[in-house]
């Protein structure tokens, strides 16, 4: 089993105190934090070795290429995707949806198409989508969620049509902690010839993902929700979609040649890298994936899933409170409501007692919207967090039933 | 009182609670204890989103030509603070109102709760105050020239 206790010697910020109480984070849902090997490295890069990727002759710029273009290779790895420049770095997940719903969407969605997204996407996989619908007068098809949190896969298959060009859907529900069976998904969208995005943002670290296994034509995901830095995230499209698809954006170092008549562009993956990337970034999630593989995702996942269970027969105790989301495949993501308790009011009051939890609708409206509620508190978890954190959310919730009720 | 005078007030009353949860207690009672906003207020026009909890406002002048604002929330603890808004403005003239400088919020150890964020609404609550306030004044003036 994982010792928590020496894990948490990694991640310097759980050692502080808020407002006189012991950090109790819990909002891992929102933002991971950082093992001191990411800090590190990080430090290292801007203190020694800082030179922009791809163009300069020197010293400084050679070894920062050489480590962007490692580090990509490390993220191949640890998606299981067959090549590397099928890994192109973006500033996050939204960016790499927005990338394939324009990209994608130019080229293959016309007058009259259709794209599905699921009941429980975050809004990040639904406005991008939208959007490419109003530009091309396009039609959004949503595939249901029932009330355990489930999609109701078995509509899916009326959902599709030959008008279909692609299916967009989450790996994991940020709200209710559902883990998708996205290959079987994609197994039945492709009988259809229909390509599939998979949002990986609140499902990679938390599961082991093999693109090739799942066979998604895209996954996406962010690096600061997997102990990486913020403002990098991946954009992962097999060859052939990304070889056939035109840039998003235009700029340096996605070009071959120049001219004020015409340009050619690169190939894969600088293709889709116009102007200065967050190399940095992309190096210190490089350091992140490497740490979680040292760690052991066997042992990672084993704990978040004892940390789940411990979790949700504690909350259980509480009088009243009611956990939406429960499938029996989930991730380590908890939301609830006591009673008729503000999420507001428990989110301000476990703030005090220094627990940080997410209230409200976490950017996915329709889905909290649909159970005739304005939002929830949610707990996420992370394989830092320990069961006397549990402990500690349980005993400030008894504290909020207390003074509201 | 003046709006400074009842500033002053809070502060007082605060100052008594060195703790966090006698604060919080507070405000449940203040929220629990302030009259509901008319319910043809509490409707899309006057609501002010926030990405958390709701507020509603709605301001009208007295024949005196004093703002009477009357307001709610759907989370008790934001309506306390609400309610100590209201304290403060309510029944003041347009003019004192726009601008006034709210002073007591920080001074009370309530400043997280009016962060510029969406999470409550608090900070568009006092936002749309002043333009409530500063709509009736320029009525008022333009009244007066008439």
């Amino acid at each position: 089993m994982l010792n928590v206790y020496k894990i948490r010697e990694d991640f310097p910020i759980l050692d502080q105190q808020v407002y006189g109480k012991p950090l109790v984070y819990l909002d891992n849902g929102a933002t991971t934090q950082k093992p001191l090997v990411v800090l590190e490295t990080i430090d290292k890069l801007y203190n020694r070795e800082n030179g922009n990727v791809h163009r300069g002759v020197h010293h400084l710029s050679t070894i920062t290429t050489e480590n962007y273009e490692a580090a990509r290779d490390t993220i191949r790895k640890y998606i299981h995707a067959a090549h590397t420049h099928e890994v192109i770095f973006t500033h996050g997940t939204t960016s790499s949806i927005n990338a394939v719903a324009f990209s994608f969407g130019e080229k293959y969605v016309h007058a009259g198409d259709e794209i599905i997204v699921s009941g429980m996407e975050h809004h990040a996989n639904i406005v991008p989508w939208q959007m490419l619908c109003e530009r091309k007068e396009a039609r959004l098809k949503v595939l249901p969620v029932d009330e355990t949190g489930d999609l109701m896969l078995d509509k899916l298959e009326d959902l599709i049509s030959d008008k279909t060009r692609l299916l967009a859907v989450t790996q994991v529900s940020n709200v209710l902690g559902t883990i998708n069976p996205v290959k079987e998904i994609v197994e039945i969208a492709h009988a259809h010839d229909v390509p599939v995005l998979v949002d990986g943002a609140q499902g990679i670290q938390h599961e082991k993902t093999d693109v090739r296994d799942i066979d998604c034509d895209f996954y996406v995901f962010s690096g600061h929700k997997i102990y990486g830095p913020t403002g990098v995230g991946v954009l992962y499209g097999k060859e052939k979609w990304l070889n056939e698809m035109p840039p998003y954006q235009g700029g340096g170092d996605m070009i071959k040649k120049v001219t004020f008549e015409k340009t050619l562009y690169e190939d894969l993956p600088l293709k889709f890298e116009a102007g200065t990337m967050n190399y940095i970034g992309a190096i210190g999630l490089a350091r992140a994936l490497e740490y979680l593989q040292k760690t052991g995702l066997d042992q990672i996942i084993a704990w978040e899933k004892a940390l789940l269970d411990y979790a949700t027969e504690k909350l259980k105790k509480i009088p009243g409170l009611h956990i939406y989301g429960n499938s029996k495949q989930k991730a380590s993501i908890i939301s609830f409501l006591i009673g008729d308790i503000h999420h507001y009011d428990t989110g301000m009051i476990l703030d005090k007692l220094g627990i940080a939890v997410r209230t409200g609708h976490h950017c996915a409206e329709p889905l909290v919207e649909s159970y005739g509620i304005t939002g929830t508190v949610r707990a996420s978890f992370a394989f830092y967090n320990t069961k006397e954190e549990v402990d500690v959310l349980y005993n400030g919730l008894m504290k909020v039933v207390e003074m509201l009720s | 009182m003046s709006i400074q005078e009842i500033q002053d007030e809070i502060v007082e009353e605060f100052s008594v609670y060195d703790d966090w949860m006698d604060k919080y207690n507070y405000l449940i009672e203040l929220g629990k204890e302030m009259p509901p906003i008319d319910p043809m207020y509490r409707t899309e026009k006057y609501l002010i989103d926030g990405c958390t909890s709701r507020v509603w406002i709605h301001a009208d002048l007295d024949q005196e030509g004093k703002m009477i604002i009357t307001a709610d929330s759907d989370a008790i603890i934001t309506k306390g603070i609400v309610a100590l808004l209201i304290r403060v403005l309510s029944g003041h003239t347009p003019e004192e109102i726009k601008d006034t400088e709210l002073t007591f919020i920080d001074k009370i150890g309530l400043k997280e709760n009016l962060s510029p964020t969406r999470a409550n609404g608090l900070f568009s609550m006092i936002h749309q105050i002043r333009m409530y306030a500063l709509a009736y004044y320029t009525k008022q003036q333009s009244a007066k020239k008439d």
